[in-house]
């Protein structure tokens, strides 16, 4: 395990160089002038050359590059253009949001997701597995921003139960508060919590649901199946204990790659909900066309689905021995 | 007489006629629109569905039909140019990753590996931010975040196919690679190419149209749905239909190519049937 933990872990270091050259490599796609494109039309010629000196526009790309590297490996990501302030702080005053929100909605997705195909695969053919996979095909074909609109319209508009924008006490405090016997925040953050949630998780539920019932499916056709009824095990035990643990492998990997689509679906989200994350971010440093901003940010992204990744690979390993020896 | 089995298949059936509705009112778009793109009725401002406007108008009086059959003809080309270059990339690394095995494949999949680790929409939109908006650009960033699909699914099934020995005997009387890669390997590769595609076709509207949403597609009079919808949520809470409309559109279609990839891979590969786990987005 620790040789397959080590194998891992080096691979992700020529995968992160990869990345950081992508990223940086964004500039090279600007048309013309970066300098001159990111501050617009009106912008003088002393402030195009002062940020083509920020920039390092007037070195080679190579010397650029590898500044780039020489920062990023002290933990400097460059200076935002538009906040003049480190865009690793200005990243790390919202990842806090972002990653609560992908969390939450991640949990809520694996949970609905389970539940359904589960569901799903031991009514095969009823009525119950119909509308199921109806919804699981809904929810693939369903744009995160629409479904986020229509939740918004429904619950905050049109019934007032809950709020339409923005983010409560963060999760981590209100548990605390909760764990003191104060109620009042953890309900706060919850319901500002429910609606962006939900809207984020429909799509990944669905995705999750089909491959559980497509797994659970194929496995409770196996002869381990049929073995544990013949022994007079009752069904509830056979389906979570025998069949449930082996179709949880390939909805183990499916979760890591879920989370990428959670992270991009979250810049929808947020910004439906203004919700104060890195998402936001995102759509203002774009709007701003602050360069330095967007590098960091789409890396910072980056980084977070590689470590989830790694993450999910590890317990894959954990679960599954073939995984250490192949 | 017989059924054929393509027609038993009701996802394939659904999927096609919703797929072939749409495509036929992008290409008769003139045809099918009763009003023009901008033309104006602003004594029918906010309409709700009537004969007169099938769907309704917006806050200029402007069709909300016409606009979407015309706004069909810009998502439908950004997905068709975006779907055939990003399969054609992943189709070529795929092949040749697969084929020639040793290093070339490692320094194609590591490559591979590190575009499929930005989370999609975010490596769209940073593309597009920094290029600009355009038919181009935006079918450049949905190429860059989809070819790797269709680069993992063809090396897979090249490297079962080098071992067929049709293969193996095209090899023997030295055919060169290139030969065996198109002539022999590619047309037993096209099933899944081809499931892939129809699906791509549906994450690519919804990528244009989450783009165009947050306001980075196609710039205004251009009637994309995204921006249809975006739009309409400036009055969703007088008028709602306007933006329930538009995603409605959105959500059909992309349904339409979702049922129709889920058929075809039934009935071109049915050893996935039961395996078929759904598509991610």
């Amino acid at each position: 395990m620790l040789a397959y933990v080590a194998r891992r872990l080096l691979l992700m270091i020529p995968m992160a160089i990869g990345m950081v050259v992508i990223t940086f490599g964004l500039l090279l796609l600007i048309p013309g002038d970066p300098a001159a494109v990111l501050l617009g039309q009106e912008a003088s010629a002393e402030a195009i050359q002062n940020l083509r000196n920020a920039l390092g526009l007037n070195d080679p790309w190579y010397i650029r590059l590898w500044d780039y590297f020489a920062g990023l490996l002290q933990g400097d990501m460059g200076t935002s253009i538009f906040q003049n302030r480190p865009v690793a702080s200005i990243i790390a005053t919202r990842l806090g949001a972002t990653l609560e929100l992908a969390i939450v909605s991640l949990i809520l997705a694996t949970v609905i997701g389970l539940t359904l195909g589960v569901i799903a695969a031991i009514r095969q053919g009823s009525w119950v597995d119909t509308a199921t996979m109806l919804f699981a095909q809904l929810g693939v074909s369903m744009p995160v921003y629409w479904l986020g609109l229509l939740l918004m319209l429904a619950f905050a508009v049109m019934l007032g139960w809950l709020p339409a924008v923005g983010r409560g006490v963060p999760l981590p405090e209100a548990t605390m508060a909760m764990f003191t016997g104060n109620f009042g925040p953890i309900w706060d953050s919850l319901s500002h919590l429910a609606l962006p949630a939900i809207a984020l998780a429909a799509n990944s539920a669905a995705v999750i649901s089909r491959l559980v019932r497509a797994a659970m499916l194929e496995v409770l056709r196996e002869d381990f199946v049929r073995t544990a009824y013949a022994k007079g095990l009752r069904r509830p035990r056979v389906v979570i204990r025998h069949a449930l643990r082996n179709a949880l492998l390939p909805v183990l990997s499916i979760i890591g790659l879920r989370f990428g689509a959670l992270l991009g679906g979250a810049v929808l989200t947020e910004s439906i909900f203004a919700w104060p994350g890195l998402g936001q971010l995102t759509i203002s440093a774009i709007s701003q066309r602050d360069l330095p901003l967007i590098q960091g940010i789409v890396l910072t992204f980056a980084i977070i689905f590689a470590l989830v990744n790694l993450v999910v690979d590890l317990l894959y390993a954990a679960v599954d021995p073939r995984i250490r020896l192949g | 007489m017989r059924i054929p089995k393509a027609f038993r298949n009701t996802s394939l059936v659904v999927g096609a006629l919703i797929s072939l509705a749409i495509i036929f009112c992008a290409v008769f778009a003139p045809f099918v629109a009763t009003h023009g793109v901008e033309q104006m009725d602003m004594i029918n401002r906010f309409a709700l569905p009537t004969p007169g406007h099938i769907l309704g108008t917006d806050n200029f009086g402007r069709d909300l039909w016409s606009r979407l059959v015309y706004g069909a003809r810009v998502s439908l080309s950004i997905a068709l140019i975006s779907v055939a270059c990003a399969a054609v990339v992943g189709t070529v690394v795929g092949l040749v990753s697969g084929y020639f095995g040793g290093w070339v494949d490692q320094l194609l999949m590591r490559i591979t590996d590190i575009f499929l680790g930005f989370p999609p929409l975010v490596l769209a939109l940073a593309i597009v931010a920094v290029m600009g908006p355009g038919i181009a650009n935006i079918s450049f960033a949905i190429i860059i975040v989809t070819w790797t699909e269709y680069a993992r699914v063809v090396r897979a099934t090249t490297l079962v196919l080098r071992e067929q020995n049709y293969v193996q005997a095209a090899r023997a009387l030295g055919a060169s690679p290139a030969r065996i890669l198109f002539r022999e390997v590619l047309p037993n590769a096209f099933g899944p190419i081809i499931v892939l595609a129809s699906l791509g076709l549906g994450t690519a509207i919804i990528s244009e149209s989450a783009l165009s949403f947050l306001g980075f597609g196609l710039p205004p009079p251009t009637p994309t749905w995204g921006w249809t919808l975006a739009y309409g949520t400036r009055f969703i809470r007088d008028e709602p239909w306007l933006s329930i409309i538009s995603g409605a559109t959105i959500m059909i279609t992309v349904l339409g190519f979702n049922l129709l990839g889920d058929g075809l891979r039934d009935i071109l590969d049915p050893r996935q049937l039961s395996r078929s786990g759904g598509k991610s987005k």
